[in-house]
């Protein structure tokens, strides 16, 4: 049961949206620039970085949602697999696992980063927008993973669901629920 | 020096809100209505919360910028900032406000680690469902906060009166209309 009295069957994130529209106005907006209006990463891409850092927070609702529209958009499950388990071996390009690496360092705390990481990731193609968005969804994920767990959301095993829910982010986005 | 090309003369997430307009809306947005929205929990309250999850992360330019708005709302009361991020247990602050900010630190680790003692305790002393909810948020939030500003290594001056200035500034007038004074006009070509 969550911790507050969210309105029912609403699963995860959306529990708390539909609680307090005030805020969730600005939060879907962030989501949806950042993972799904054009930018130089694929939307995919950028659905694995959330993914993998949802992972490392242990966010049930939000790796498996991310990971589903990730798999949306990648064609299948089998990267998202691979990244969540380790993404250096996992066939995505070097400059992915270079943010993915930036990522990972940001879920534990900014000032982990180095200026190794960011120059290994310039050498790989990574431009100054994707480096910023990229440390941006690493933080916001360190956000919206700590709000759903910490208000003790709803989060059901239900993996029709989720296909469901990553089948309606990618046509859709992040502006609008998807029920 | 920042780890990609954000304005010079803009500490803190000011450059970084400055580089990225697109972002910065939302951001901007999100921390206006948890820290100057209308509530219950007075913005001296809020910023507090916000003061103490970005102690807990150990970010300088977050704790100092917070603690002086916090200080502003707070009749320029810098020392119960300091005590706050001491051991807030011995402030000088409500029953209420220690519950809520054992929860935020709680957040702060990991969103897991709430628990529904911490959650009876808080409701006990008074808080609602209302105050909870952004309690958690505003820590969620801060947990982002953080790792934006020190993830981009931006530049972060240790000059506390300039803090002091900006957050009597940000107090009065909110984040939205302070940021009109720095954001560019467009984003930049790229």
């Amino acid at each position: 049961m969550a911790h507050i009295a969210l309105p029912e069957g609403n699963p995860g994130i959306s529990g708390g949206f539909a609680f307090r529209p005030e805020t969730a106005t600005p939060m879907r907006e962030l989501a949806d620039i950042l993972l799904y209006q054009p930018g130089s990463l694929s939307p995919g891409e950028r659905e694995l970085i959330a993914t993998y850092v949802s992972s490392q927070n242990d966010c049930y609702f939000c790796q498996t949602s991310h990971g589903a529209a990730a798999a949306a958009y990648l064609g299948g499950d089998a990267v998202v697999k691979q990244v969540k388990a380790d993404f250096q071996t996992a066939s995505v390009t070097p400059k992915l696992k270079a943010l993915l690496t930036i990522a990972g360092k940001v879920q534990r705390g900014g000032k982990n980063v180095t200026g190794e990481d960011v120059a290994h990731a310039r050498n790989l193609g990574a431009t100054d927008v994707e480096i910023h968005d990229t440390v941006l969804i690493a933080a916001a994920f360190c956000m919206y993973n700590r709000y759903v767990d910490g208000l003790g959301t709803w989060q059901p095993h239900d993996q029709t669901m989720y296909a469901e829910m990553g089948k309606h982010l990618v046509e859709h986005g992040y502006l609008r629920p998807s029920r | 020096m920042p780890h990609i090309a954000l304005l010079e003369g803009l500490p803190g997430i000011r450059g970084a809100l400055a580089f990225r307009p697109e972002t910065a809306k939302p951001l901007n947005e999100l921390v206006e209505v948890l820290m100057r929205g209308p509530h219950t929990l007075s913005p001296g309250e809020r910023e507090l919360i916000a003061t103490y999850v970005s102690a807990l992360n150990e970010c300088y330019y977050c704790q100092t910028i917070h603690g002086a708005i916090a200080a502003a709302h707070l009749n320029g009361d810098e020392d119960l900032v300091k005590r706050v991020k001491a051991d807030f247990q011995q402030a000088d602050i409500s029953g209420k406000l220690k519950a809520l900010l054992v929860i935020a630190a709680k957040v702060q680790k990991g969103g897991k680690n709430v628990t529904g003692e911490d959650i009876s305790h808080a409701r006990s002393k008074g808080a609602t469902d209302l105050e909870i909810h952004d309690t958690v948020l505003i820590a969620a939030a801060f947990c982002m906060f953080n790792r934006y500003v020190d993830g981009l290594g931006t530049t972060q001056p240790r000059d506390e009166a300039l803090y002091r200035e900006r957050g009597k500034q940000v107090a009065r007038e909110g984040y939205i209309a302070v940021s009109k004074t720095y954001m560019p006009a467009k984003a930049a070509a790229r």
